[in-house]
Order: structure tokens, then C-alpha cells, then sequence
């Protein structure tokens, strides 16, 4: 028998909860989209009390089950059971009414409006003239703030605030449902080592509660930490579900990509040459304050810092997408004034942004034109006419070499995963054949594959001698491909540690100083 | 997330799903302008009794009557490609037919604005029309570049300037007497060669050229374009001046056509040429939108008043169904895109 939505929405309010082992279980769940299956006949099921991590590559279909979980899509086959009773749900807000809740990946929060109004929404406290009460609203935010341990003020607008803190706000709103299960996507991607020891108390106390939480992540770490068991999908199939202390992080690995990953971090020694970019007493006002450095032809100049460090600030202003208050840079000893993006690409720099969607991808444009974007300033233009034949054959040979996972270069962009993305975008600047890359996070939210490729892509560029600044938050990323690390803390820099004498607590030592 | 989905099905996709790719949106668009003709045919023979289609002289005044439209909408297509509107192209078509009209008044007219200027080669006026417009663009651009106030503010404010100075211009006088060098270019099918040209050459443009490739690429995500080193704020300034340049063609036809200019002309053409951009597909969004679209959605436009004529449809009942086609043609988009999103 399948219980209707409402129905047990009612059952849920009145308290006379079926006690199941289980809190949501998934059969044979099977989800196509024209032309592929999402999820082929997959199967979860989610214990009270725990931390289920969903690992596997973009595109193995943990999102899609997640979403199919969370009443955003219907499957087509298969059965959803809540505490063991069918359950259809059409939408997200009867998922909701069910005590499921889902924090998305890319936040999604009314930035004109105040913490407490975004909590609330759809449910605001009302005065007894019907119109909406605001101390109530603020009062019950503030305690439940509290009861999660968070210091935020509910009249502060969301717009104001950071990333981390608006992660902080949406899951609070999550628990303000009461919810009995927790779809956490990727919570972490955007938080800094201290926010996210905050986060992973808050869901301790939560699974202590008897919630259960379901937790996407790309991060082995996190599992180890967090989680109780975990579920591995790849190509939309289920592969297998086990305890997180029962195996190791290469198991893990290996079912994930269903092959060894041998080198995760295959910084090879190449020779080091000139100085090619020289930074002195560069100051941004109010964001970051005489950053000196330089970096050589084929070398790897690592930057590390906590997020607001003012890492990406120093990227921008290099390559003039910011002004730089004052300061010099120099390109091959000499003097240059940087004043836009156009001129940093006139001196063969590149720059990777650190947000695909924002300013990176041209999403609804195909990859032809995602990826010749650039190099077009310069080249393969003649009368202003594109030379599309030559550019397109161009363009293919990258994807190729890339191995960028297209059906053609007509694809629109935003049908590729975050991985293919991104290496589309790397094939955007390595077309300018640049002697300055700027990576910002170059591997946030993409799958172990496709990360081992871009670490092995950006290799050969600093073999073929380009020098290379990679700012990232991943430790293992910053350590295992820098020759040199430059470590940041509120916009100044703390230190460079060679690439001998790094270790994560040297690090996070300089970050936090 | 879709695209993980999506990414997956973009290894295996199933021939069918690629044919249909490589069908050009505009075939979805012709079809809906047949489809609109044939009901006008059918309803033709049934209420009075006469063919809709086979009608030359019918068909040729349609096609003139938006050829003036069609040439504001190849501009206006390429700014709300950029993400952005322009609303002042009406405005400027009346401003370009003063303006123009003014300097092609013919000696035999007692009544020139300029005594000294009259008889004037018909390059004079058509240059004045042209330049006066693209310089209304122009500053449309500068301030919406510079400045960065939205474009339909921006351009509401040159909307009621550019009204405004085409009444100040000759204190509210019509401006007529003009040459018959400078009205050839409305006589005859000239109007619709000149909107064919523009449309070629914007087609083109729009395709082949830096200059379009940059275009799409500001609507479709402006930040990243900026990041990827085009230089957004001049682009903008380009695409508005042109669609400036454009409206004061536009301008120059309407007065020729009429072989007078007066200050109200034109009112009203902004919203026909959006709509016209907007039924031929174009996203209001930005980043999409193609001049093959926009061709047909004039077309489109002037096959609905043309066959309300020909049905003798009150003129109160036009407006009401040609606003409700308008927005049923975004209701329209916006599905395609969902759908699109989800698959």
C-alpha cells in the first residue's frame, strides 16, 4: 500500500511514528533522462542514528538519488519506504512535511533578506492581527542557534554574509523542520578546517538526536572523520555499502573508479628557470597588504590560507579583474601595469576562477565557444572573421587531449559534468598558450578522476616552463604539487615553506598565525 | 545534480537526440508562422470566402509594413543577446525621420526648415538619420557601460529624451517636401531590401565575427567574459550604438515611406521589435538568440495584423491578441528552457 504524502505527514505530527530500523530506504530506484540512466536499479537505506556518506564520482548518480530522495524528482521505477511505509513524493516540500530536508550544493538562500525571514519562510510566527511577528521570528531563531551552537545575528541579511555562515543558516533552517533525515551535498566545499570541525559537531549532535544524515562528499577525510557507513555508486549503478571502519581509503578509491589510482599527486622535478613573474609590496586596500613574491619558469608556487585570506583577492588583482591600491609587477623584470584582464592576457597570463559557474563557464554557450573565448583576443581572427574551421579542429585536439567527455564540441557546456567543466575551461587558457597560470581551486567539486587529470595537466604545463601560482584549501593538493608554498592569513603573508620541509601542521600553523 | 546526469548521457546519446540538436531552433518558429497562415487561409475561405495566401499585393504590403520594424529588431535582437533591452528605439526613430527629413526637403518646398540646405544629395539625410541614431545608441551604451545603471532604465531615459527632442526640433511642425532622391528609399520594395541587407549582414556578424562570438559570450555569463579578457564595457557600447544606428535607419525609411516626418513617429515600434526578437526565440536572459529568428518573428508579427485585416477584425481585438501571443511565446521559451535544463 503506498501512504500518501499528507497522510503521513499527519502521522508524523500526531507522534505515532512506526518505530523501523530504517529511516528511508530506496529499492530499485531507477531514473532516466533522454537518452541515459541516471540511476540503473539502485538501492539505499539510511539507519537512525547515522552518518551515511554517498561517495563516487560526478555523474555516478548520488545527486540524482539524492534529489529523488528529497521529492525534487520521481523516479520511474522502484520504491521509496519512510520508517518502512511506501511513500510517493512529488515534491520538495512534501518531502519537507515528511521530515526530509535537503541543504543543496549551490546554497540556496534569498540574499536580500534577513537570516531569520529565510528560516522561516512559509511558516513565519504570526501576531494576532495576522500579520507577520517579528520579535517571535528573531526569538526562535536565536534559540535555535543556540541548540546548534551557532553565532549568527538573525537580523543580519544573507547577503551580508560569508559562505560558511550562510551554509551555517541553511542548515539550521534544515533543522528547524525537524527533520528526521539530513541530505547534507557536499557541505564542506566552501568551508575552512574550523568551520567544518564546527559543522561535524553539529551533525554529531543531530545523529546523537536519532537523525539520520546523509552526506555527499569527495572528500576521504570527511568520511573517516564523519561517517558511520557509506555507499558507493558508479556509472548510476549501486556498487556496495560497508562500515567506515571496516575498510581503507584505497578500497574506497577502488570502487569509486572501479581502477588503482596509483599517483594522485604526480608533481614531477622539472627544471626550474628563470624568474618569469615578480610581485612587490602589492596592497589592496582593506583586503590584503604588501604580498611580495616571485615565481619561476616551471615551478609550482602552492598558496594556501583559510578562505577570506585574501588568496583569490591576490589572484584578481594580478590579473586585473580588481586594481591594485599600490605595488609593482614585474614580468621578466620589467614593470607592468595590469589594469585588466585583457592586458593580463596580452602579457600570456591565465586565470583560472575559482567559481566554474560565476565566472568561469559560459553555460548556456556550446564547447566550441566556451573554450576559443579567449584566445580569440589574438588569434585565429582575420577581418574580425573567426576562422572557425582551423579553431574547431583546434578545439577538438584539446578535447581530446584534455580528454574532456563530450559527445561533440556543440555540447552545450552546462550538460557536461563539473569535471568536464573544468577541464573545458583549462583548455580555454592552455589555447593562449600562457607563460602565468593562476589556478584558484582548480579541483573543487570534481570527481578523484577527473582531479588526477588536471594535476597531471597542470604538470606538463610547468615541464613545457610555465609558472604556475595554485591557490587551493585541499592540504594534500597544496603539499603534493607545490614546489613552494606561499602561506596567507587575513591578506598578509605568514610564510614560504619549500616544497622538503611542508607538512600540513607547518601549514595550518602559518594559516592560522 | 543534472549535470551529472547529463554528463553521463552525453557519452551514449541516441542518434535521435543528435538529429535534433542539429535542427536550427528557427524551424519550431517557421512552423508556428505556417501554422499561423493556414488558419488565416482556412478562415479566410470560410468566412469570406477568399485566399489569405495567394494574395501578391496582400503579402507585399505585409512585409512592408514590417520592414521598418524588422530593421529596429535586427538591433534590438543583438542587445538582449547581451542580457540587456533597449527601449528607446522608437523614440529614435522619430528623432532620425525629423532629423533626416529635415535635410532632404526639396527646393520647390516653400516652407524648408533650412532654405540654404535644401535639395540636398540623398546620402545627406540618410547620413544624418543614420549617425544621429547611432550617436543616441551610443550614449545608451556609455551609460549603461559607465555608469552601470540597468539598460532599461538607461534607455527609458533616451526614450522620453529622444521624444521629446523630436517635438522641440520643429516646435511639433511636420517636416515635409521632401526630395524624391531621398523618398526612394521607401518606394517600391526598397523597404524590404534594406531590412533583408541589415539582416544578412547582422546574420553574418553574428556568426562568423569576433564581434558576435563576444556577444553571446557577455550575455551568457558578462563576469566570465570580463575574466576571459573582452573588454565588456566597450562590447556593450558597440552593440548599443549599432542598435542605435539601426533604429535611425529605421528612421530614415518611415520618413521616406511617408514622404513626410512627423514627431510621433514610430511610438510604440520598441515593443514590436522586442516582440518580434522575442517570438523569434531570443532569451531575454541573454546568450541566446539568432537573426534567422528574428526575421520570422517580424514576419510573424505582420502576418497577425495583416490577417486581422483581411478578417475584418475590430482593430481594440488585435492589440488584445497580439499581446497575449507575446506572452505566450515567452511562456513558450521558458518551457523550452526547463525542458532543456531537465534533460
Amino acid at each position: 500500500m503506498v501512504v500518501s504524502p499528507s497522510t503521513m505527514a499527519a502521522v508524523r505530527k500526531s507522534g505515532a511514528i512506526p518505530n523501523a530500523e530504517f529511516l528511508l530506504t530506496a529499492e530499485d530506484v531507477r531514473k532516466e533522462f533522454p537518452g541515459v540512466v541516471a540511476l540503473d536499479d539502485v538501492s539505499f537505506r539510511l539507519k537512525r542514528g547515522t552518518v551515511h556518506a554517498l561517495m563516487g564520482e560526478n555523474g555516478a548518480g548520488k545527486s540524482t538519488l539524492m534529489k529523488v530522495l528529497a521529492g525534487i524528482y520521481q523516479p520511474d521505477k522502484g520504491t521509496v519506504r519512510l520508517r518502512g511505509a511506501e511513500i510517493r513524493l512529488r515534491s520538495p516540500l512534501d518531502a519537507l512535511e515528511n521530515g526530509i530536508a535537503m541543504i543543496h550544493q549551490e546554497l540556496n538562500l534569498m540574499a536580500y533578506m534577513t537570516v531569520a525571514e529565510n528560516i522561516w519562510i512559509r511558516r513565519e510566527p504570526l501576531n494576532r492581527f495576522g500579520l507577520i511577528d517579528h520579535g517571535e521570528m528573531y526569538r526562535r531563531t536565536e534559540e535555535l542557534f543556540g541548540r546548534l551552537n551557532i553565532q549568527i545575528d538573525p537580523e543580519a541579511r544573507v547577503g551580508d554574509l560569508s559562505v560558511a555562515n550562510r551554509q551555517m543558516v541553511e542548515i539550521a533552517k534544515a533543522v528547524s523542520y525537524e527533520s528526521d533525515v539530513l541530505i547534507m551535498d557536499e557541505p564542506t566545499s566552501a568551508l575552512t578546517e574550523r568551520e567544518v570541525d564546527h559543522l561535524f559537531q553539529i551533525i554529531r549532535d543531530l545523529r546523537t538526536q536519532g537523525i539520520g544524515i546523509v552526506y555527499i562528499t569527495h572528500k576521504m577525510n570527511e568520511l573517516f572523520e564523519i561517517a558511520d557507513e557509506f555507499s558507493v555508486f558508479r556509472d548510476g549503478r549501486y556498487i556496495g555499502t560497508h562500515a567506515s571502519t571496516e575498510v581503507t581509503r584505497d578500497d574506497i578509491i577502488r570502487m569509486m573508479v572501479g581502477r588503482e589510482i596509483t599517483q594522485m599527486f604526480p608533481k614531477e622535478d622539472v627544471p626550474i628557470g628563470d624568474t618569469v613573474l615578480s610581485v612587490k609590496n602589492l596592497n589592496l586596500k582593506g583586503v590584503f597588504h604588501d604580498v611580495s613574491f616571485d615565481v619561476r619558469a616551471g615551478e609550482i608556487l602552492g598558496v594556501a590560507g583559510l578562505v577570506g585570506s585574501g588568496r583569490s583577492n591576490v589572484a584578481e588583482t594580478l590579473f586585473g579583474v580588481t586594481s591594485a591600491t599600490s605595488g609593482t609587477i614585474e614580468i621578466d623584470g620589467q614593470a607592468v601595469v595590469i589594469d585588466s584582464p585583457t592586458t593580463a592576457i596580452r602579457h600570456r597570463m591565465a586565470f583560472l576562477t575559482e567559481d566554474r559557474k560565476d565566472t568561469g563557464c559560459l553555460l548556456i554557450l556550446d564547447v566550441l565557444e566556451n573554450m576559443q573565448i579567449a584566445v580569440l583576443q589574438d588569434k585565429f581572427v582575420s577581418k574580425g572573421f573567426v576562422q572557425e574551421a582551423e579553431l574547431s579542429g583546434v578545439c577538438e585536439d584539446m578535447c581530446r587531449k584534455l580528454r574532456i567527455k563530450t559527445p561533440s564540441l556543440a555540447e552545450r557546456v552546462e550538460n557536461l559534468s563539473g569535471g568536464n567543466q573544468q577541464k573545458v575551461l583549462i583548455g580555454r587558457w592552455m589555447l593562449t598558450d600562457p607563460r602565468i597560470l593562476i589556478l584558484d581551486e582548480p579541483t573543487r567539486g570534481i570527481d578523484v578522476g577527473a582531479k588526477a587529470e588536471i594535476h597531471r595537466l597542470v604538470c606538463e604545463m610547468a615541464r613545457k616552463g610555465v609558472a604556475v601560482i595554485m591557490i587551493s584549501s585541499e592540504m594534500p593538493e597544496v603539499l603534493g604539487m607545490s614546489d613552494r608554498i606561499m602561506v596567507m592569513h587575513e591578506g598578509r603573508v605568514t610564510g614560504f615553506l619549500d616544497r622538503a620541509e611542508a607538512t600540513q601542521v607547518k601549514v595550518m600553523d602559518l594559516a592560522s598565525r | 545534480m543534472t549535470t551529472d546526469a547529463a554528463a553521463k548521457g552525453s557519452l551514449k546519446a541516441t542518434p535521435a537526440r543528435r538529429r535534433n540538436r542539429r535542427m536550427p531552433p528557427e524551424a519550431n518558429i517557421f512552423l508556428v508562422l505556417i501554422g499561423i497562415a493556414l488558419i488565416y487561409e482556412i478562415l479566410g475561405w470560410l468566412l469570406i470566402g477568399q485566399s489569405f495566401l495567394f494574395n501578391q499585393q496582400r503579402l507585399t504590403i505585409m512585409i512592408l509594413q514590417v520592414s521598418v520594424i524588422g530593421i529596429i529588431s535586427v538591433g534590438v535582437t543583438q542587445v538582449i543577446i547581451t542580457g540587456g533591452i533597449d527601449l528607446s528605439s522608437g523614440s529614435v526613430v522619430g528623432l532620425t525621420a525629423m532629423l533626416s527629413a529635415s535635410f532632404a526637403q526639396a527646393s520647390t518646398w516653400p516652407r524648408a526648415l533650412y532654405p540654404s540646405l535644401t535639395d540636398m544629395p540623398f546620402f545627406v539625410p540618410i547620413g544624418v538619420g543614420i549617425l544621429a541614431g547611432m550617436l543616441a545608441g551610443y550614449i545608451n551604451g556609455q551609460l549603461i557601460a559607465k555608469t552601470k545603471i540597468p539598460p532599461f532604465i538607461a534607455t527609458l531615459g533616451m526614450m522620453v529624451t529622444a521624444r521629446g527632442l523630436s517635438k522641440w526640433y520643429t516646435k511639433g511642425q511636420p517636416v515635409s517636401g521632401l526630395s524624391d532622391s531621398f523618398t526612394f528609399i521607401g518606394t517600391g520594395i526598397w523597404p524590404v531590401v534594406v531590412f533583408l541587407a541589415v539582416a544578412l549582414i547582422f546574420h553574418v556578424a553574428l556568426r562568423y565575427t569576433r564581434y558576435g562570438k563576444f556577444t553571446y559570450a557577455i550575455g551568457a555569463n558578462t563576469q566570465a567574459a570580463r575574466v576571459s579578457g573582452i573588454n565588456v564595457e566597450a562590447h556593450l557600447i558597440k552593440v548599443y550604438a549599432i542598435a542605435g544606428m539601426l533604429a535611425g535607419l529605421a528612421g530614415v525609411v518611415t520618413a521616406a515611406r511617408a514622404q513626410t516626418a512627423q514627431a510621433g513617429m514610430g511610438v510604440m515600434y520598441e515593443l514590436d521589435a522586442i516582440a518580434a526578437a522575442v517570438i523569434g526565440g531570443t532569451s531575454l536572459s541573454g546568450g541566446a538568440g539568432r537573426i534567422t529568428g528574428t526575421v520570422i518573428g517580424t514576419v510573424i508579427l505582420g502576418v497577425m495584423t495583416s490577417g486581422f485585416t483581411f478578417l475584418r477584425v475590430d482593430a481594440y481585438y488585435q492589440e488584445i491578441v497580439k499581446g497575449m501571443i507575446i506572452v505566450a511565446a515567452v511562456v513558450a521559451d521558458v518551457y523550452r528552457q526547463k525542458k532543456r535544463a531537465k534533460a
